[in-house]
Order: C-alpha cells, then sequence, then structure tokens
C-alpha cells in the first residue's frame, strides 16, 4: 500500500537547498495499543542540526527506531540520499551512514576507551589508539583512549559514545536525549562538537524535550504530538519558549500555584552526620551528610545523577539499613531510625516514590489492586491477616481516577503500564496513604508535561497541609519551580542549603560540580 | 560477531489459556515418551500404553494406589509451591521427608503397646516438627549466612537418608526383629485409618486435600502470602515496602520442611506401619516437578498431583507385568519436568528464526 503523496510544507530556509540526505514520507507505525507513529513525513539536508521535539510518548523514540534499523515502519518510506530504502537492523543503518548515540551508555566500565571502542569495530584497541585521539582533537571530544571507563566522567563517557559512532564515518548522526546525562557546564562543549559535526556537512537528529537548548543549538525543529507531526521545520531560533511548548503539549504549560512556605520549626525527618559506603563498589559513598527536613516544606536535592542520590534516597526509606549502633543518623518525628526497615518508617507516617517503577515501586507481574497492598495494606486493606480485596479495588480505582492514570483498569497489570502512567499510580497511591514526611525521586522523569504539572500541583498542596516534602531530581528545572529549599549533592557530600530566592543556575550549576567544598578544585562530576 | 540462526523474545501479549498450554503440552508429551521408552524396551505399543496409563484406573486396588501415592505428592507440592513463588528454592523436602518418618516414628517405638488415641495426633506434630526443624538449618544458614538453599537442602537430603540408615540398624531397631534394619510394628493408634478394607488408600488423602485447601488460602488471600509472592516476584519492591526477605527464607522453608515432614508421618503410619530403610519412592523429588506441573498454583498442583501418582502407579504395574526395570520411573518424571520448562519457554516467549525481521506487506 503506498500513501498518498503529502503536501510538505518546504522550509523557508531550505527551499531550493540541496536534495535532503533523508527524509521520511508518511511514516506508520502500529501497536497493539498505540499508534505510535502516524503518518510521519520529515526531512533532514547534510549539515543539518535537526530536533525532534516532543512529549514523553508523543512518538520520538519510535520513530527514531525506524530510522535506525531497530522498528520496521508498518507504513511509509525512508529516503536515504534520494532513494528508497529498507533499513533491515541497526548494522544496515549503520552501513548506510547513520549513526546513534543512546541517552543510556553501553560501555564496560572495566575496560579502557578503547578496548571499549574496539568491540564495536573488527580493529583492535592498540590500533584504534590513534584514530580515538584523532577524532577526539578534530571533534572536541578529548578524551584519553588507555583510561579505564569507570574513571571518567559521565560527560567523558558520553564522548566515547560519540567517537565511537564517528569511528563509522556516519552523515546522519541521533542524538537521544544527549544532554540529560550531562551537568549544565558539560552542555556547551558538547553543543560545540555537534556544531563541528554539522560544519562538516553531517546531519544531527537531536532528540530532546529541552526548549532551550532546541532553540540555542538548532536549525530546524520538528514537533511531534500523538504520534503525529504537529510542525515540521519550524526555526526554533524564531520561536520562544513558550510557543514551542504551546506547540508540543497543544496547550500552555500549567505551572503549580505555589504560597510562601510556612514550615514549622521542629524537623519531621533528619539526617546527622551520616557517613556510609556502600556495599557496591561502585556505589558513592556518602560523606557526612546533614539534612533537616521540616513539616510545610519542599527541600529538594539537585546534583547530576550518580553522584550518591541513590544511596542517599536508600538510606532515607530504610532500603539500605545503617548498622544499629547508626541508629541515631536517621531521626523521624523524634524516633532515631537509622535501623528501621522501611515498613516501620511507613508506620511513623514515611512515604516514598522511588526512581525506578517498574520493580521497586511497583510488582510488574501484578496488577493495580494488588500493588496498591504493597505500601497500603496497613490502610484498611487487610484484615487479620487477610487481604480486604473490595477495598483494594476500590483504593485501586481511587488512585487511577485522582491520577488520571491510564489503563485498561484496576486489574490492568503494573507491566502493562507506561512508565510515565505508572509513576503516576505510585504517586497517586503514596499521596493517599496521608503521609507526615514524603520522599520522592524523579518524581516527574518520564511523566508528560501536563502529568507532571499535576504531581507538582499535588506535592505543593501536600506542603501546604503540612507535609515535609524531599525532592530529588536530576531536572534542575522542576526544582526550581517546587523546592522551597535546595540542597546539591556532589560526590556524596551535600552543599549547604539554598534557600529559593538565592536559587540561580549559576550558583547551583557552581556547587554541582564541588564548589561548595573547601579546597574542591572545580572538576567534572564523576559519578563513582 | 557471532549470531545464532534464531532470537528468542519475550511475548508482548499473552492468551488467558496460555498457563495451561504447558502443563499439557508436558503431559501428553510424557504419554507419548512413556510409550515410545517402553516400546524401546520390547513392550509393545498398545501394552505399554495400557500399562502406563489405564491400567492404574484398571481395579479398585489400583485407583486406591493412585491415591496413596497422590496424598504425599499433594501435601509436599503444597508447601514446596508456597516457598518456590518467594523463590525459596528448597529442593531437600525427600530429607525433610524422611526426617518427619522418624520423628513420627518415635512414639509408636517407645511406647509400642501404647492404647492412646492421641497417639496419632502426637506421631504428627513430632514428625512436622522434625522436618521443619531439618529445613530450619537450611533457613537459618541462607538466613544468617546467605548459603546457597538450593546446595544446602540438597546435602541435607543424603545427611537425613544416612541418619535414617543408622537409626533403622541401630537405636530404632527392633529387637525381637531378627537384625532386619527395621522398627518394630507401630501399634494400632499409630496407623491411619484406611478408607476401604482391603485397600491401602487411608484418611491422608483428604488430610493433603485439606491443605490444598489452605495453601490456596494462604496464597490468594492472605497478607503473609502476599508478601512471600512479592519477594519472590519483585525483591526490589518487598524490600521498598519493608517485606522482610529473612522473614519470607524462613516462612517458606518452615511451611515445605512441615508438609514433607508429615508426608513423612503418614508414610510410616500408613502403608509402611513400621520405620524402614526405604520410606519414600523419591516423593519429595517428584514433589518439585508436582509443583511446576501445577504452575505453583494450588489447584493446578492437586491435578499435577494425580497425574504424577498415576505415573507412579503405572510405572509399578509396568515393572511387575512387563519386566521393565524400575528406572523407567524416574525417566519419565525428568521428561515431564524438562518438556514442561520447555513448553513453559515457547509460552512467554517467541522464537523467530532468522535475524531478518518480517516485514509486514505493503510497507514502503
Amino acid at each position: 500500500m503506498r500513501n498518498q503523496e503529502l503536501d510538505i510544507r518546504p522550509s523557508p530556509q531550505n527551499a531550493g537547498a540541496e536534495a535532503p540526505l533523508l527524509e521520511l514520507v508518511g511514516v506508520t507505525k502500529a501497536f497493539p495499543a498505540v499508534l505510535a507513529n502516524d503518518n510521519v513525513s520529515l526531512k533532514i539536508a547534510p549539515g543539518e542540526i535537526h530536533a525532534i521535539l516532543g512529549e514523553n510518548g508523543a512518538g520520538k523514540s519510535t520513530l527514531v527506531k525506524t530510522i535506525y534499523g531497530v522498528l520496521a515502519p508498518d507504513a511509509g518510506e525512508i529516503r536515504w540520499r534520494g532513494e528508497a530504502v529498507e533499513i533491515r537492523n541497526p548494522a544496515h543503518a549503520r552501513a548506510l551512514g547513520i549513526g546513534m548515540v543512546f541517552q543510556h551508555f553501553s560501555l564496560f566500565e572495566t575496560l579502557t576507551v578503547a578496548e571499549n571502542i574496539s568491540l564495536a569495530t573488527p580493529k583492535t584497541a592498540a590500533k584504534l589508539v590513534p584514530s580515538i585521539t584523532e577524532i577526539g582533537e578534530r571533534f572536541g571530544l578529548p578524551v584519553d583512549p588507555h583510561a579505564l571507563v569507570h574513571s571518567l566522567s559521565v560527560g567523558e563517557r558520553q564522548r566515547v559514545e560519540i567517537i565511537r559512532c564517528l569511528l563509522q564515518d556516519p552523515r546522519l548522526i541521533i542524538m537521544d536525549e544527549p544532554t540529560s546525562v550531562l551537568p549544565p557546564s558539560g552542555i556547551p562543549a558538547l553543543f560545540e562538537t555537534i556544531r563541528r559535526l554539522a560544519d562538516q556537512g553531517r546531519a544531527v537528529l537531536f532528540i530532546s524535550h529541552k526548549l532551550e537548548e532546541i532553540r540555542a543549538l538548532c536549525h530546524k525543529a520538528t514537533i511531534m504530538r500523538g504520534g503525529k507531526v504537529v510542525t515540521e521545520a519550524v526555526d526554533p531560533t524564531q520561536e520562544t519558549n513558550e510557543s514551542l511548548a504551546r506547540l508540543m503539549i497543544g496547550r500552555d504549560i500549567p505551572h503549580p500555584r505555589r504560597a510562601a512556605a510556612t514550615p514549622a520549626d521542629a524537623a519531621a525527618m533528619e539526617v546527622r552526620d551520616l557517613t556510609y559506603v556502600p556495599a557496591d563498589p561502585f556505589g558513592t559513598t556518602l560523606s557526612d551528610v546533614s539534612l533537616a527536613l521540616r513539616p510545610g516544606e519542599i527541600v529538594g536535592i539537585a546534583g547530576v545523577s550518580g553522584n550518591g542520590q541513590k544511596e542517599l534516597a536508600a538510606i532515607l526509606s530504610g532500603e539500605t539499613l545503617l548498622p544499629p549502633r547508626q541508629q541515631d543518623r536517621i531521626v523521624i518525628n523524634g524516633r532515631s531510625c537509622g535501623a528501621a526497615d522501611s515498613g516501620k518508617r511507613r508506620d511513623l507516617g514515611f512515604a516514598f516514590v522511588p526512581e525506578e517503577r517498574h520493580g521497586r515501586g511497583a510488582v510488574p507481574e501484578m496488577n493495580l489492586k494488588k500493588n496498591v497492598i504493597l505500601t497500603a495494606h496497613s490502610f484498611g486493606l487487610a484484615n487479620r491477616g487477610f487481604i480486604k480485596r473490595p477495598a483494594a479495588r476500590a483504593f485501586a480505582k481511587q488512585c487511577i481516577d485522582q491520577m488520571d492514570v491510564h489503563c485498561s483498569g484496576w486489574d490492568a497489570e503494573a507491566r502493562s503500564l507506561s512508565g510515565g502512567n505508572l509513576q503516576k499510580f505510585i504517586v497517586g497511591r503514596e499521596i493517599r496513604l496521608g503521609p507526615k514526611i514524603l520522599l520522592a525521586a524523579q518524581p516527574t522523569w518520564g511523566v508528560d508535561v501536563g502529568a507532571a504539572a499535576a504531581i507538582r500541583q499535588h506535592l505543593v498542596d501536600l506542603r501546604d497541609n503540612g507535609v515535609a516534602i524531599l525532592i530529588i531530581s536530576d531536572e534542575l528545572e522542576e526544582l526550581l519551580e517546587i523546592a522551597d529549599r535546595l540542597h546539591v549533592i556532589f560526590r556524596g557530600h551535600l552543599s549547604p542549603s539554598i534557600d529559593r530566592v538565592d536559587a540561580d543556575s549559576a550558583l547551583i550549576g557552581d556547587f554541582m560540580t564541588g564548589g561548595f567544598l573547601p579546597g574542591q578544585p572545580n572538576g567534572e562530576a564523576v559519578p563513582s | 560477531m557471532m549470531r545464532l540462526p534464531w532470537v528468542i523474545e519475550t511475548k508482548t501479549e499473552r492468551s488467558t489459556s496460555a498457563p495451561l498450554i504447558a502443563p499439557f503440552a508436558a503431559v501428553a508429551i510424557t504419554v507419548c515418551a512413556g510409550v515410545i521408552i517402553l516400546s524401546i524396551l520390547g513392550v509393545s505399543p498398545g501394552k505399554a500404553l495400557f500399562f502406563l496409563y489405564f491400567a492404574p484406573f484398571s481395579s479398585g486396588f489400583n485407583i486406591s494406589e493412585v491415591f496413596l501415592k497422590m496424598g504425599p505428592l499433594l501435601l509436599i507440592a503444597q508447601g514446596l509451591a508456597i516457598g518456590f513463588r518467594a523463590k525459596v528454592w528448597n529442593i531437600g523436602a525427600e530429607g525433610q521427608l524422611l526426617l518427619g518418618a522418624i520423628g513420627g516414628s518415635l512414639l509408636p517405638i517407645f511406647f509400642n503397646d501404647s492404647q492412646n488415641p492421641l497417639m496419632l495426633p502426637a506421631m504428627a506434630l513430632v514428625g512436622g516438627c522434625f522436618g521443619m526443624g531439618w529445613a530450619a538449618i537450611a533457613a537459618w544458614l541462607r538466613a544468617r549466612y546467605n548459603a546457597n538453599e538450593i546446595l544446602v537442602t540438597l546435602m541435607l537430603n543424603s545427611i537425613a537418608l544416612q541418619l535414617l540408615f543408622y537409626l533403622v540398624s541401630g537405636p530404632l531397631r527392633d529387637p525381637l526383629g531378627f537384625n532386619f534394619p527395621q522398627s518394630a510394628l507401630f501399634p494400632d493408634v499409630g496407623m491411619l485409618p484406611i478408607l476401604f478394607s482391603g485397600f491401602r488408600v487411608n484418611i491422608s488423602i483428604f488430610f493433603a486435600i485439606g491443605v490444598s485447601l489452605l495453601a490456596w488460602l494462604f496464597v490468594e488471600r492472605s497478607m503473609t502470602g502476599y508478601k512471600l509472592e512479592v519477594g519472590g516476584t519483585a525483591p526490589d519492591a518487598a524490600r521498598y515496602a519493608g517485606f522482610s526477605e529473612a522473614r519470607a527464607i524462613w516462612l517458606s522453608l518452615l511451611i515445605g520442611g512441615t508438609a514433607a515432614g508429615l508426608a513423612g508421618v503418614f508414610e510410616v503410619a500408613g502403608p509402611l506401619g513400621q520405620l524402614q530403610r526405604v520410606v519414600s519412592p523419591g516423593y519429595g523429588f517428584a514433589a518439585i516437578i508436582v509443583a511446576f506441573l501445577g504452575g505453583l498454583r494450588a489447584i493446578g498442583i492437586l491435578f499435577a498431583a494425580f497425574f504424577m501418582a498415576v505415573i507412579f502407579v503405572g510405572g509399578d504395574i509396568a515393572q511387575t507385568s512387563a519386566g521393565v526395570p524400575f528406572s523407567v520411573n524416574i525417566v519419565l518424571q525428568g521428561i515431564l519436568l524438562v518438556t514442561y520448562l520447555a513448553a513453559r519457554v515457547f509460552v512467554d516467549y517467541r522464537v523467530r528464526f532468522g535475524t531478518r525481521r518480517r516485514i509486514p506487506a505493503g510497507a514502503g
């Protein structure tokens, strides 16, 4: 079935310019539950930095996977240098000249840079060293080929991924949310590299949902919503954040209503001089962490991921237990809890939204009704050791309704929900527990903009009702929007508290690279 | 890079009947395999089919034997399944059964002329505790020192067997028994009531069915059963919710050990009537297969135990009628487990040949 020829609006910039490198015409891909790509058309010229902008679930990843040969389109045509091609698999895509840098790195920590790269090519590590250095110099990607990967910062690891991709001499480079892993200080260098690639005539497909970055970097943007292209080839430099956001979500971005915080004096939860060496050799050691959380305030913890956030969250939640002699290091409502497991902490009014939804915050194989029992069992869902199924069902239904969770009902298995939807469900469940203290790690990660705003509003409302809230997030914008004060975590050290009014990106960016530590050279954030 | 010519991927959608496919496929293949194996051993296919799968229903005695063997299989498998759902792999039911038999034999041996009607319940209590205690060794080693419970329970089987050999040829041997390695016969109060005179099946089958109901209630409805299941399917979620891992290990092993111990008591207080060197024809191991074949669910296990009992009785009949070796039984059990596990792979995953993707017709 051939699709009808589409009316492609020529972009003002590219009209009459050279032939497109890659062209998609009417690409459609359906999954059992959702039409992920609906008649998507797109053109990318050589030397162009082209953004694909859209919320989570807009169909960006499906589109990228189609271009990279991971998925086959149900209908539509992919034209590469003017010829229709059927990209069979990623190896075929690479052979054509399409490279990809993934959001999540696939590097072996115990191997060197050159060894890691050699795994992807027939050449030996020793022979690759000169080309790694050469590419590094040419594109501003300095990295020591002999360094072991576990000693590298996230920025350096990303450079390794990019070099690995460039060794194949691709004409089109797909970058999937490349800035999401970087500290703010690492972003300009990446942009410089991308610009150099474009200057050489290579095209870059830049996937993001961060509007500022797209406006600063990209020549063109294709905006997707609900699997469809809503606007093709807008010039992002001519747009504002607001206008792009409106195109992306179809309406204005809602901002939470918030009044000034009126925290109580006595801390609901305290961490006192906590030093913790994790059992995991690649974990981050926490050093002298002190933190007080008062009822009626939202405290944020910012930082590049991998600087101790996971370790801190697990210690606060009781998933990692301190030895009994360190019982006093963590105090919840006046009770020492260092060695108390998460069940006991919940009994004291603690609730927790973890970063991982599938397998931690929810059991993927169980339905939503059973998943509310996980933490809400002592809230009337069990009687004399037996589960009260109607009550659990009602609880699950309320969570689904309150948070507008898209699912087939309370009997839907948790694994059938998208990460964002499951997150809404988990947040709803934890909020319904009526906590006194709520810890949320990456509360809106993977959640679409509208739902994220709803979650933030719920958090602010909880705060106004006197709940003490701690938010650990990689997204600085989120913290600046809802936190009353901030700490920054760097290599397991926690910065002094920054008040909302004093928090600007410059100061926080400085703290994120260790600027608050005495005598700390202002280096890059190392995730181990 | 080396690539296999096929790819195994998770099925995204699963039909509701899918869980039933694997056990039925396994049973069908086992039935065929039994006929083929016996044919190779010189039994005609028709006779092989009859001996193995129809003869067990051919007479009242044989039917009674099927239910007699179903009892311990069902009891043990229900106990094990609870642990398996929590991913605690107790494969020491055989040893726990032997300990239960030893414990259950103590009272009738030392009070051999007792008339006390509480003898049987007391035997069950002591035997159950012995089985539980034997499993507790593995639970303690796992919870305290993280010693792998698979290895510990497996090795405890051998220790239990040697302990039994020592006891029946020494301290518990019948002094009037001409030095045979067996205990005195139990008094009547120490024997399970027979259901039909002339047949060996006794009331323990009702007990096993009752335990199945309790197991269903425990697994499907109780908070403790829920916690065990969460611990088994998503350990991080259990830690997040504050469900203790050590508690799950202890509960799983103690329940399995108690059930196996009771099965041991019912063997010595039922068909055997005394403690002897051979207490079980491998019920403890066969029950592992029963638990899996039943999909680790109480109702499925009921059917699986029945089928396994048929294989046991059919194998015995083939052995006596056609002179095939006893190993045929064990071979069939093995085939049953392997085919079940293999069938599960095909139910949960899809195997795709060729690395080339199928392109739907009409694609550009």
